[in-house]
């Protein structure tokens, strides 16, 4: 059974280490600085633009292990978990914010036992609420009714499913989890959702099972929902590419098949200018399981808590300099401006 | 020399333009204007890109399209498949030319 890169005590479970090998490179020269990068295309450094999106990280615990987690999320993540007191501050914020977008995130963030409440608060505040889900939870015997939950409370699921192969989808989540993927995905359409009229959000996100960039969105969206249709009758609303980001478990697989080098060089020619203007950390906010804030969930990943002159921790949230910070940014950030982009909602430019 | 072929070398290509920088400026825009989408898409092209490197068995094209194919969204079984067209015309060429030999035996013999 795969198990995480803490689990095996793995160097590179540090964040350190990971900044450490995305700051210097391997062997070999370094890659230009981003921050250089965005200033040679002629824009300002990154700041935040308001807080349209509350990105909640309710911890690390997952019932999957897949190669490419930039949580490095897992069944032995047992002692991440956001508690019931940090959840109330999140709606305490949400409630200064107005009604932002939450977006829930893990691990499985279903298998926290304060995340049905936590839904059911924020939806209470009028808040579009969005689970980052990864399917075959819906399946497993402890998460009963789930689905009917998430769809009696009109929560947009945003699903992770790499390919329309098995072949592809297993190598990189594990074997088995296409077929149970397709289960959680029957179950959803059952509901209504991706059906429509529904007004049940079911979108689909794409990310590479190797060491390259993700397809155009459009014409990826096209393919996923003729194969899906075709082979197994479901239907989903949208389609989401994501890059992956050259952290955590992706980037040991980098540097473990020599795909590292390559893969950095990759992202730093594709660069766009467009990408970085529309940047999604340019609105909003990620809370960590523990409370501390960063700009993204990547930012989360590697420990680089929001810039300094703002509050980092939820308990001390303000909503007017939160709205304007600075951002943090490091190499990995070029995983989100290369190509077409690539957000929590997919291509950005 | 460990080999003739280094991975390395396929980033330096641009490197070819300091013998003739006005030829190389010309191929490089031609090149790039034929991969964009036309009246074929972006991805068929580059299957046939990777088709055509496996048959002209240019180790650079091969790197350099396979990545362009999974890029472009295409998977390993329209890949092979791709490389299978290849190899049957490569493999056709050489058996028609059977004929030349069947033409020149038929004239060599009584």
């Amino acid at each position: 059974m795969p198990t995480t890169l803490r689990g095996t005590s793995h160097p590179l479970a540090s964040p350190r280490e990971q900044l450490r090998i995305l700051g210097n490179g391997l062997a070999g020269s370094r890659l230009k600085p981003f921050a250089e990068t965005l200033a040679e295309s002629g824009l300002p450094p990154l700041a935040a633009a308001g807080i349209g999106v509350f990105q909640v990280n309710v911890g690390k615990l997952c019932n999957q292990t897949c190669k490419h987690c930039h949580v490095d999320a897992g069944p032995d993540r047992t002692d991440e978990n956001m508690s019931r007191e940090t959840f109330e501050l999140c709606l305490d914020a949400i409630r200064r914010i107005g009604s932002p977008v939450v977006d829930v995130t893990g691990g499985a963030p279903e298998l926290n036992p304060h995340f049905r409440w936590f839904v059911k608060q924020a939806r209470l505040q009028g808040c579009h609420v969005i689970d980052r889900c990864n399917l075959t939870v819906l399946t497993m015997k402890s998460q009963a009714g789930l689905a009917e939950f998430l769809a009696r409370h009109q929560v947009e699921v945003i699903a992770s499913l790499p390919y329309f192969l098995a072949s592809r989808t297993d190598a990189q989540r594990g074997d088995g989890v296409f077929e149970r993927s397709l289960d959680g995905l029957r179950k959803l359409n059952a509901l209504g959702y991706g059906r429509p009229g529904s007004g049940l959000d079911l979108n689909l996100v794409y990310n590479p099972t190797g060491a390259f960039l993700p397809a155009g969105q459009a014409a990826l969206e096209a393919d996923f929902r003729r194969e899906l249709r075709a082979r197994y009758e479901v239907e989903f609303n949208s389609l989401y590419t994501i890059t992956n980001m050259p952290i955590s478990r992706y980037l040991e697989f980098l540097v473990r098949t020599g795909n590292f080098r390559r893969y950095m060089d990759r992202l730093v020619a594709a660069f766009n200018p467009a990408a970085a203007a529309g940047l999604m950390c340019r609105t909003m906010i990620s809370v960590g399981w523990d409370g501390r804030l960063f700009d993204c969930d990547f930012n989360q990943m590697l420990d680089l808590e929001v810039g300094s002159g703002v509050p980092r921790h939820i308990r001390d949230f303000d909503l007017r300099r939160h709205a304007s910070r600075r951002i943090v940014s490091a190499q990995h950030c070029y995983g989100c401006t290369a190509g077409s982009g690539s957000s929590c909602g997919g291509a950005t430019a | 020399m460990a080999g003739y072929y280094h991975e390395n070398d396929l980033p330096r290509f641009p490197e070819v333009a300091e013998g003739a920088p006005e030829l190389w400026e010309k191929f490089n825009a031609w090149y790039g204007a034929v991969l964009q989408a036309g009246a074929l898409t972006e991805r068929e092209k580059s299957l046939i890109a990777l088709a055509v490197a496996h048959a002209v068995q240019c180790p650079y094209c091969i790197d350099a399209f396979t990545q362009d194919c999974l890029e472009k969204g295409s998977n390993s079984e329209q890949m092979t498949e791709a490389v299978h067209v290849a190899a049957a015309i490569t493999g056709g060429a050489t058996l028609v030319h059977g004929l030349q030999m069947r033409n020149a035996a038929a004239k060599l013999s009584m």
